[in-house]
């Protein structure tokens, strides 16, 4: 390694400890200024609480609780004709421990088996400390607040069996992260000012060039990005939402930085490449209808050479309407719930045109779900839906036609 | 009000659920598709068919060694429903003549430009006082058949020297196989020379070659036949990627070949439509049927499905002098560069559905109507070309009409 290529690594840990002081700084001071325009008490709940917004069993006097959800469900689908048939899916077994180690310092964590062990992953493992009501400092294995359903993502919540289009095709959900940061709401009338800002580690290269042979951030998840970063240069992660209790919540996020690994051996390999991702969220009640919607815009720095094959532009969003018909006594389950759910979406992989043939590049997928769902409990849903997408390839041919039935239960314990 | 909503939405349901096959997308009509298996083929051959397609839809990463130089990375990405690509496909190839022979350049990269390349490895360039041309991904469907037909009938349909005067002097392309070629008892050799068939220029003898070089040009992905991954010359040190060699296991390659093979031959459409017909009188008329040799018979197979098949893919499976304005200076094995192999015109009528709604035709997709393409038409296809200029527009469209039949 030459004096040259010691500089470069210097220079990029160096800007990467900057970049990590700036970021607390300025959230810190954020928040001090933000605590003179609202008060700082309040037990509403928004979606930043959806972590611990969940049924817990405390046993005995411990201070530890437990808790999780099941989740299973049966396909039955065709594509283009082409059906493999009538199955069923253990889809997750999830556990959560939580424990209250001090009135001001909590811990939490959700280890995930998806389909049996097949997988199995630790999504959250994480500390939080209250500086005070309006500060919370956190810490360790956590879910980066992106969009509606990241950091908030127990299937019993939701109304259809599959989650939207948006939050995994362009949001790896679920996403967890190593990382800290500071999060906390704040509070006037009936008006909720909620924040999040973490540094993580980030995704990684297989971003692009992957097998899924698009771009595709799911696929920069990686097992190692929970020991160390591949690029020395964390990622950046914040959300900021507002809640009015009569109405609704919106939020605004984003995540993003430098993706791929371009330091090896302390020799800059390839040019840094960041990916860019903003999501915007909403979840409100009008009437009797409760309205959920997301729209995320992912922007990716892709060599020249892979540019048009790779998108540089993704996009996607989708629509939820739920409406409870029947509220009442069913079966002797008091207070139950049956709601009829639809939800349209739509995704684009690939934002941009080819210029060989200055046409539209496909790789897009729209989709409507129609559902019903019957809640004996508010911790449990068992739900029949219906799905049908077009699947548009990337020259934008006459598109793939999948559709079918999915049966299914969730439950928290 | 609530309760109608509820028994609206669950009958919608519960009906959807009992009928099924109504809710459930279905198979399109087979004269809409390419990707379907030959007729007749065993549970044992189906089997073989299906893991081949799986293949052939197979998506390489980096980690499973994608490249390190590449062009796409699945055999789908450029045959979309195993049909013709787009020019966003086009493969790129260059060399150059030097004291009358052709020289591939396989010291500098060639024939192929990989112009795409794995993070950290630098794609390639065409270098400098080459010749090239670009390349249209073709039909992938048919190909047994095509395979199948005994080099004797291709050395019968050549006429090189133009015996019978008519213009037309088809030639086969003589090349020099690679080592791991089988040879088969109806293939014809001439000073350990053997017949190409397959691709623009006809320089693959079969579809053992055109798969391996398919999955070793285009994708970078090294299996038996060839262990050593392209790489790009101007970067010192044989730099291949880091996944060990080969990539793929031999029955992948042998799965995807069967694949190949036993994909069936475009479907016709509207064949009793008198415009059709009458279009085929005027294809046959202008001469254009001297080349798109309408039928042809395999010979004998170890799959039954192409022993003794006669079909109709409209090729002699000969290369034929095109003229200038398809001259590029480019070319591969004995062919002289303004010679192209007969493009079989199966499946012409569904091309649209694989080319992104669009229509791209010649070597390079540079046409965008028949007219245009026939337009083109030099060289020993100029009398047909002159002919179909000269037919009414009615008639030109029943030719259309039948070229869209097919």
């Amino acid at each position: 390694m030459d004096t040259n290529d010691f500089n470069n690594t210097n220079g990029v840990f160096a800007h990467s400890f900057s970049f990590v002081i700036r970021t607390i700084f300025g959230l810190v001071l954020l928040n001090l200024l933000a605590s003179k325009c609202f008060s700082q008490t309040d037990s509403t709940k928004t979606s930043q609480d959806a972590i611990y917004n969940r049924p817990f069993i405390t046993i005995g006097k411990s201070s530890t609780a437990v808790g999780g959800y099941l989740e299973g469900n049966t396909n039955y689908f065709s594509e283009d004709g082409v059906s493999e048939g009538f199955s069923m899916e253990m889809r997750r077994f999830n556990i959560f421990l939580y424990s209250n180690i001090h009135s001001r310092i909590k811990f939490l964590s959700e280890l995930e088996f998806e389909h049996g062990t097949e997988e199995i992953a630790l999504e959250t493992a994480l500390l939080d400390f209250e500086l005070n009501p309006a500060l919370n400092f956190r810490a360790g294995i956590l879910l980066p607040p992106i969009g509606l359903v990241n950091a908030n993502h127990d299937s019993p919540k939701w109304e259809f069996i599959e989650r939207p289009l948006s939050s995994t095709g362009i949001i790896p959900t679920t996403l967890s992260e190593v990382g800290f940061g500071l999060h906390g709401k704040l509070y006037q009338d009936k008006t909720i000012f909620a924040y999040d800002a973490y540094i993580v580690n980030g995704l990684q290269g297989n971003v692009i060039l992957n097998d899924e042979g698009k771009t595709y951030l799911a696929s920069g998840k990686n097992p190692e990005m929970f020991g160390e970063d591949n690029n020395g240069t964390p990622m950046f992660n914040a959300k900021i939402s507002l809640a009015n209790k009569k109405i609704g919540e919106m939020g605004l996020s984003y995540y993003g930085g430098i993706y791929n690994s371009f330091n090896l051996e302390g020799n800059i390999v390839e040019e840094k490449r960041s990916l860019h991702l903003i999501a915007f969220d909403l979840s409100a009640h009008i009437k009797k209808i409760k309205i959920q919607g997301e729209y995320a815009h992912t922007a990716v720095q892709v060599p020249n050479d892979l540019k048009g094959l790779y998108g540089s532009e993704q996009y996607g969003a989708f629509l939820e309407f739920s409406y409870p018909v029947l509220k009442r006594k069913i079966m002797g389950f008091e207070n139950s719930v049956i709601n009829t759910n639809l939800r349209a979406e739509r995704i684009d992989y690939n934002v941009g045109i080819m210029q060989q043939t200055n046409a539209n590049i496909g790789d897009e997928v729209s989709a409507i779900a129609l559902g019903i769902g019957f809640r004996p409990s508010a911790s449990t849903i068992i739900r029949l839906n219906y799905r049908y997408h077009l699947i548009y390839n990337f020259l934008g041919n006459p598109p793939a036609h999948l559709g079918g039935f999915q049966f299914g239960v969730a439950s928290y314990f | 009000m609530k309760c109608a909503l509820f028994i609206l939405v669950l009958i919608a349901l519960i009906t959807g659920l009992f009928s099924c096959r109504k809710m459930l997308p279905q198979l399109p009509e087979p004269e809409e598709t390419l990707a379907e298996p030959l007729e007749g083929l065993t549970q044992e051959q189906l089997l073989l068919f299906s893991l081949g397609d799986a293949n052939f839809a197979h998506v390489f990463s980096k980690e499973q060694g994608l490249g390190p130089i590449f062009v796409q990375t699945s055999c789908e990405g450029c045959h979309a429903g195993d049909g013709k690509g787009n020019p966003f496909n086009n493969i790129t190839r260059f060399g150059k003549y030097e004291n009358g022979n052709w020289n591939p350049l396989y010291n500098q990269g060639g024939p192929q430009l990989q112009q795409r390349a794995i993070t950290g490895y630098l794609a390639e360039t065409i270098p400098s006082g080459v010749s090239s041309d670009e390349l249209l991904p073709m039909n992938v469907t048919g190909l047994g058949l095509l395979e199948a037909v005994p080099d004797s009938t291709l050395l019968a349909l050549s006429d090189s020297a133009d015996g019978n005067g008519d213009g037309i002097s088809g030639k086969v392309n003589w090349l020099s196989p690679p080592s791991y070629f089988i040879p088969k008892s109806d293939h014809i050799t001439l000073n350990g020379k053997y017949i190409g068939r397959f691709g623009r220029k006809a320089s693959s003898v079969d579809l053992v070659q055109r798969v391996t070089d398919a999955f070793h040009g285009d994708i970078g992905i090294t299996s038996d036949h060839e262990m050593t991954d392209p790489f790009n010359y101007t970067v010192s040190g044989l730099n291949g990627d880091n996944v060990a060699d080969p990539e793929i296991p031999f029955s992948m390659l042998s799965q995807t070949v069967f694949y190949m093979r036993t994909l069936k031959a475009p479907p016709r459409r509207n064949i009793i439509d008198p415009d059709v017909q009458a279009g085929e009188n005027i294809f046959i008329q202008t001469g254009c049927a001297k080349c798109h040799v309408p039928t042809l018979t395999t010979g004998n197979s170890e799959i039954e499905s192409l022993d003794n098949k006669t079909f109709h893919p409209y090729t002699d499976l000969l290369l034929h002098d095109m003229g200038a304005g398809l001259d590029k200076g480019y070319t591969e094995g004995s062919a002289r560069s303004s010679e192209w192999r007969t493009p079989p015109l199966w499946g012409f009528g569904l091309q649209e559905d694989s080319q992104g709604g669009m229509v791209f035709l010649l070597h390079d997709g540079r046409a965008k109507t028949v007219e245009q393409a026939i337009s083109y038409h030099g060289g020993e296809a100029s009398t047909a070309n002159t002919a179909f200029q000269a037919l009414s527009e009615s008639d030109k469209q029943k030719l259309i009409a039948f070229l869209k039949s097919l």
